[in-house]
């Protein structure tokens, strides 16, 4: 059973049709290429599916299971985890912190709660060294080059059981050492069987990585092929429409 | 060189385990990375240079007594500043609602209350405009600094109406216990005694230091003001935290209004005008960054000392008390700047 099934899902904000009748299934320890320009509606279906805001029609299924998510935590709950962009991280704080706000671990005695820092740092540690990344989990954020504040986002997700993980453009704004240990990083996570949308605009990269690509334009799905079916040129033709349709 | 070609070239990956233990700076550069280990050492230099210029009257048990009483007062504001500071906020209201708080106890305690009935309406009063401040900042999202611009305005001017513009002394039999709070002390020494206000902001300093330090709220905090759509995102309760703040910056003006009160023996309307400044003056001089994501307990402590030891230096010094406003203008000024260079130095 897919991990994630869209059942022509639309999005309409008034008279702007942002997602028309989108269906798209996501399999555990599948990597999925979600490309298209700007416009094309890749951020509202990462949204819709985030639990940024509901669907106007159609249905999201979350291991087979119909779910509405109205907040970003509702959809943490079923498991699907997001990598947003800027990675929502606080620069002031350390990795350790990071990765656990919002669901820090607590001692308690009686009425009294207090967080665990050791332990923490402990789990933070062994996230990082899973991921293969040198970040050590007490260091500020504001002190890490790209690719470690990219672990630090990526570990976020490794801490609850989650399904599915969201990563949008995370190669984007990074040098092109850090680019290969982030490609790294999606392949472990591929192997531990997470499935995983990799939204982005780098060519090579989703080629590098995933298993499948989508392709958007104009709020609609135009293509969604196996990865050695297609080819850049074939993906560059569907993102700018000089091929109508795959 | 052939020996140094000769070795194994060292390995990367090995590190990865030891590497994650290690801290990246030793408690020695985390204390001389913060400002308030600075403004610490310049009070014990001023105080060292003091204590040698004018050993019998700044060096002496009675004007430590009486400085450190002083400092009690905005210190106590500036804990609760630090915390609004820390979300990226601010609170210009704090001088306004010590006015009202006064009023308000004084009024209880003039109608024949006890002590404790007047200090939990003198809470009541600070606490409710703080409550009223954190919702139409979290939720009608108005800027901090109008809403509490506002609320300097119209806390100030509530106190005025109820006061009936009066000063009130008159205080029925709840009077004697309530001025306990403010003037009483505790005696160390034949001679040295500390004034109850500075235990009083001794403990809530290190109560507040413990909330940051030790609990998800103070990290939370923290985290609000470093980015605040990144909190939203990993599920930290944004707005209800937001209204917290407010509130506890609201307690703890009241709370340092009660206590004045009690040391004055009398309630006037007009008490904390201008006290804003000072507090947020030592939140900020002992590291509280006013764009969000950094507090501390103890630099809102050592700020508020800072800035009375240098007050009571001048003075000593024979210098013109109308100028103490400019020194702590430059002072503010001063510690944004030094916070601007470190942030700078920083990136």
């Amino acid at each position: 059973m897919p991990i994630l099934e869209l059942q022509s899902v639309s999005k309409h904000f008034g008279a702007i049709h942002a997602l028309n009748e989108v269906d798209l299934t996501l399999e555990s320890g599948e990597v999925l290429g979600l490309m298209g320009d700007n416009g094309a509606g890749k951020s509202t279906l990462v949204k819709v599916i985030a639990g940024n805001f509901p669907p106007t029609h159609g249905e999201v299924r979350i291991g087979g299971e119909p779910v509405h998510f109205h907040k970003p935590v509702e959809a943490r709950q079923k498991g699907v985890e997001v990598v947003y962009q800027d990675l929502a991280l606080c620069n002031n704080l350390s990795a350790s912190a990071n990765v656990f706000l919002g669901r820090e671990i607590k001692r308690r005695a009686g009425p009294l709660r207090w967080l665990d820092h050791k332990a923490m740092a402990k789990r933070a540690g062994e996230l990082f060294s899973e991921l293969k990344s040198e970040t050590r989990p007490r260091d500020l954020v504001r002190q890490m080059s790209g690719g470690q504040r990219q672990a630090v986002a990526i570990a976020r997700t490794r801490l609850s059981q989650a399904r599915m993980v969201l990563m949008d453009e995370p190669t984007a704004a990074i040098s092109v050492r850090q680019v290969a240990e982030v490609l790294d990083l999606i392949r472990r996570l591929k192997d531990s069987g997470m499935a995983i949308m990799l939204i982005s605009h780098r060519m090579p990269d989703v080629f590098a990585v995933c298993d499948r690509v989508v392709v958007m334009r104009r709020g609609r799905k135009v293509a969604d092929k196996a990865i050695h079916a297609t080819s850049p040129e074939e993906v560059t033709g569907l993102i700018t429409g000089a091929i109508h349709a795959a | 060189m052939s020996t140094e070609a000769a070795k194994p070239p060292p390995q990367a990956n090995v590190s990865i385990e030891s590497v994650l233990g290690v801290q990246q700076h030793n408690v020695w550069q985390r204390i001389a990375g913060a400002q308030s280990f600075w403004v610490t050492v310049a009070l014990i230099l001023i105080c060292v240079v003091m204590g040698y210029l004018q050993p019998t009257s700044f060096a002496t048990t009675d004007n430590f007594f009486n400085i450190t009483r002083n400092f009690s007062f905005i210190g106590i504001m500036a804990l609760g500043m630090t915390a609004v500071i820390a979300t990226g906020g601010i609170d210009l209201s704090v001088g306004s609602i010590m006015g009202l708080t006064a009023v308000a106890s004084g009024l209880t305690l003039e109608a024949g209350y006890p002590a404790w009935a007047a200090i939990v309406v003198g809470l009541a009063a600070g606490g409710v405009t703080g409550l009223v401040n954190g919702v139409i900042i979290a939720y009608a999202g108005i800027s901090p600094f109008v809403t509490t611009l506002g609320m300097l305005a119209i806390a100030r001017s509530c106190a005025v109406v109820l006061s009936g513009n009066r000063m009130l002394y008159k205080f029925g039999p709840g009077g004697p216990a309530f001025k306990a709070l403010g003037s009483g002390a505790l005696s160390i020494t034949s001679t040295l005694q500390l004034s109850y206000p500075l235990l009083f902001l001794i403990v809530l300093t290190a109560l507040l230091a413990l909330v940051y330090k030790m609990t998800s709220w103070g990290r939370h905090v923290l985290a609000i003001g470093g980015n605040e759509h990144a909190a939203l995102l990993t599920g930290v309760p944004v707005n209800r935290i937001k209204v917290q703040v407010y509130v506890v910056s609201g307690l703890a003006a009241s709370f340092a209004a009660i206590l004045a009160v009690g040391w004055e023996g009398s309630a006037i309307n007009a008490l904390g005008v201008t006290y804003e400044l000072l507090a947020i003056s030592a939140a900020v001089i002992g590291g509280a960054n006013l764009m969000g994501g950094e507090a501390s307990a103890y630099g809102a402590f050592i700020g508020a000392a800072l800035i009375f030891v240098i007050r009571n230096s001048l003075l000593m010094a024979g210098v013109d008390s109308n100028w103490q406003g400019t020194f702590v203008g430059v002072f503010l000024i001063a510690a944004v700047y030094l916070g601007k260079i470190r942030g700078a130095k920083r990136e």
